[in-house]
């Protein structure tokens, strides 16, 4: 079935098919028309799952936790300030090695208040062991949801799904809802790590002052991580077969021969997909990658994608203050070889502060990029310098 | 448990690491006890059990951490505190 | 269950049956631990422990070690009651029935985890919540909590805790909960017949469970029992249970002084008699409001 409908109805359909059953919710705009979804679905029985109207994102993320250690499929989505005030059960989260489904509708931090749409959010909670994906449009938040529940169940780590406040969450697009037949297919019931069992008691998640120990535990979320690369590709072929969609980890466009290539993530790869075509007319050899999973960050699919490029642009709506776009941090990472033979990285902050990112915009970047030999500043304010 | 636990957890009952070593002073039962069992509801170590056959109050020294509590309880003033001789288990 | 006859003035008889483990990390003496074994043999095998930061995370094991021979989980420290809610609510949508126990601290419940406790109350979410109040953040080494009382010292009150401690229990009643309750160690049938009575109801159970702490309190060990005992004849600590709104008190204080209570914990050894005095006539005007709301239990006047 086809339905016109926003990204956050997209995100609520995602977690009625996936068949959560325990939904914490608190709400933040522009988060909010999920949880008002999800508890309708819930008080009207579309959903057989229990909305629980807690007091603070804090909580929310606190009875997640409580519910995944019993083995029921969680759900929670937050925005910003709400993802900021997790932060400590992000860790918890993940190091408890427990499935739990998040979305974040991208918003900026305060100061000052906003409303617009920025990656800083999530991106600066890259280092709590959550899998990350961004989504281009209302579609692919959908079925990201469904494949978050694929991933997260099998790596038993926390998963969570990014979309743009308002170029996403309240913008219309055709999405198509695949039958619940065929989604209990693809996505069975959650057989979860942990055994809670009067019958055989157990502690979960105390303490240690071993340092091996610790160590331990570290090395296995990582390669938890590492791990959910591979069945995250899984994942995407499953659902390929499923449903005819496919994303990738990330997507390269139009990359044959590319002399400068654009990588952007979330709702800036539609824009940026018109402008290479509009550059390409105009003979400049222009490529895109979207990159899609950001957790774990699938290092080596980038280098090979970017294998022989001379010159990258990143496009960030996200900013590590000191230091740059956090995008273009990460890529210069993977990017980064011991015998200097590294493309040159423009580092263009140009969707931050909820800027639009229009083709313009991107055409304009590009051909400056295509121009210049390498960066003369780092990171690049493109909407001051214009 | 499953076979493979991904996080930290441990089976319930996996503790005993002996703490007697915390005290040198132990209960000692001298006489006088009326079995009230009131030594045993008040410890905090669960280190006090009854004999199931002569009802006589056991002491395990063992995990004992000579806080005193059952002394201090004890009605009759049947409990002792001190460096219990050698193979004698209270 | 094999039962023993019951210690004090109260008709519940105590379970023999053990569900703490020899050889935790506690401190000799430990009231908090003492609480724990008390309170799980009147909840019996079928019980989650939801334990957040406290000396809890330390006394239950430490990794891969458990003290306790029923499940645990740990938690972040302000999140005891919600991560017990959602526990709860997974429980129930796979359809079993085990009561669900959030254990925490007076500065897990007073203070960093007020706020989700308010909201799992105001929801009525089906759990028990046990705050063990040792009247100090004990575990990080004796700071003041709000639940530290009017003149004790503590590492972050050099001079003396200059305010009386905040009263849990009115806040919690005045959420409408179905039960709460105060307990101590020293009233060991008391505080079981009032975790089995909470056990059996629904929605949310509130129990203040008063736990002596010999490192905190300054004093030694084996005093643990006495000192609780004695809280509660000072009316430092009134025994009583707020059924449905309905105030009883499950024990009449036997006039001990106050003085007697305060003289055994270094704690208060910098105290004059003039404040000692203070002290006493605050706690007086609070027993008179207690007594003005209360009904007393049959089994409560000695």
């Amino acid at each position: 079935m086809e339905k016109v409908m926003t990204g956050n109805s997209a995100v609520a359909y995602g977690v009625k098919l996936a068949r959560a059953q325990v939904i914490p919710a608190y709400p933040i705009t522009p988060q909010t028309t999920i949880v008002e979804h999800l508890a309708q679905m819930c008080a009207t029985g579309e959903l057989r799952a229990r909305f629980i109207n807690v007091e603070s994102e804090y909580s929310a993320m606190a009875a997640c936790i409580g519910a995944a250690v019993a083995g029921v499929r969680t759900f929670t989505a937050t925005s910003s300030h709400g993802l900021a005030f997790m932060h400590e059960l992000l860790h918890w989260a993940s190091g408890a090695r427990l499935p739990i489904v998040m979305a974040n509708v991208n918003r900026a931090l305060a100061v000052p208040w906003s409303l617009l749409a920025e990656h800083t959010d999530s991106l600066s909670q890259r280092d709590t062991g959550w899998l990350q994906i961004y989504c281009e449009d209302n579609q692919e938040v959908l079925d990201s949801i469904l494949q978050a529940y694929y991933i997260a169940e099998r790596v038993r780590l926390p998963c969570m799904v990014n979309l743009e406040g308002f170029y996403l969450s309240y913008i219309s697009e055709p999405v198509h809802i695949p039958e619940q037949e065929q989604v209990d297919a693809f996505l069975p019931a959650h057989c979860p790590a942990y055994e809670l069992d009067p019958d055989r008691p157990a502690a979960f998640f105390g303490a240690t002052f071993e340092p091996t120990m610790l160590y331990r535990f570290r090395r296995d979320t990582h390669q938890g991580l590492e791990k959910a690369l591979r069945v995250a590709r899984e994942a995407d072929e499953d659902f390929h077969r499923a449903f005819g969609r496919r994303y990738g980890l990330l997507e390269g466009y139009r990359l044959v021969d590319a002399q400068l290539v654009l990588v952007a993530t979330g709702t800036s790869v539609s824009t940026a997909r018109t402008a290479v075509d509009r550059l390409r007319d105009r003979g400049a050899k222009v490529g895109l990658l979207k990159l899609r999973l950001f957790r774990p960050l699938p290092a080596d699919d980038i280098r090979s994608a970017l294998r022989g490029v001379p010159k990258v642009a990143i496009l960030d709506r996200s900013i590590s203050l000191g230091a740059g776009g956090i995008l273009c941090q990460e890529l210069k990472s993977v990017l980064y070889r011991a015998d200097g033979q590294c493309p040159a990285v423009f580092g263009l902050l140009a969707g931050l502060g909820g800027i639009d990112v229009t083709p313009d915009l991107i055409c304009e970047i590009a051909e400056r990029a295509l121009r210049s030999e390498y960066p003369t500043e780092e990171p690049i304010w493109i909407e001051v310098n214009r | 448990m499953r076979e493979s636990i991904p996080g930290p957890v441990s089976k319930a009952g996996t503790v005993p690491t002996k703490m007697g070593s915390w005290s040198t002073i132990k209960p000692v039962l001298e006489g006088k006890c009326n079995f009230c069992l009131l030594c045993w509801i008040f410890c905090p170590e669960g280190a006090i059990s009854q004999d199931e056959a002569d009802r006589k109050v056991l002491f395990d020294h063992d995990y004992c951490k000579g806080c005193g509590i059952c002394a201090k309880e004890c009605p009759t003033k049947a409990i002792q505190m001190a460096e219990p001789e050698a193979g004698r288990a209270g | 269950m094999r039962t023993m006859p019951a210690f004090d003035r109260d008709d519940f008889s105590i379970p023999r049956d053990e569900y703490l483990y020899s050889g935790h990390s506690g401190c000799p003496g430990c009231g908090a631990t003492l609480t724990m074994r008390h309170v799980l043999k009147a909840m019996g095998p079928r019980t989650v422990v939801v334990v957040c930061a406290s000396c809890w995370t330390g006394i239950a094991g430490y990794f891969p070690t458990s003290s306790l021979k029923v499940p645990s989980v740990h938690c972040a420290f302000a999140s005891a009651a919600a991560t017990a809610s959602g526990l709860k609510a997974a429980l129930e949508m796979r359809g079993d029935d085990i009561s669900v126990l959030a254990w925490a601290g007076d500065g897990g419940t007073l203070d960093i985890g007020l706020q989700g406790l308010s909201a799992a109350a105001e929801r009525n979410d089906d759990i028990l919540y046990i705050c063990y109040d040792n009247e100090a953040y004990m575990n990080t080494g004796i700071q003041r909590s709000s639940a530290t009382p009017l003149g004790a010292w503590t590492t972050t009150t050099p001079l003396g805790q200059d305010r009386p401690n905040k009263n849990i229990m009115d806040i919690m009643v005045a959420h409408g909960v179905p039960y709460a309750a105060t307990v101590t160690i020293g009233f060991p049938s008391d505080l079981m017949r009032k975790v089995s009575k909470a056990k059996g109801i629904r929605g949310t159970r509130f129990i203040h469970a008063l736990s002596p702490c010999p490192t905190g309190w300054r004093f030694a060990p084996h005093l643990t029992v006495k000192i609780a005992r004695l809280a509660v004849e000072s009316k430092a600590f009134p025994l009583y249970e707020v059924e449905q709104g309905e105030y009883i008190i499950t024990h009449m204080p036997r006039d001990r002084s106050l003085k007697e209570y305060l003289e055994l914990q270094g704690r208060f050894k910098d105290l004059t008699d003039d404040e000692v005095q203070g002290i006493q006539d605050n706690l007086e005007r609070a027993w008179q409001r207690l007594m003005a709301k209360s009904r007393i239990a049959t089994y409560a006047t000695p």
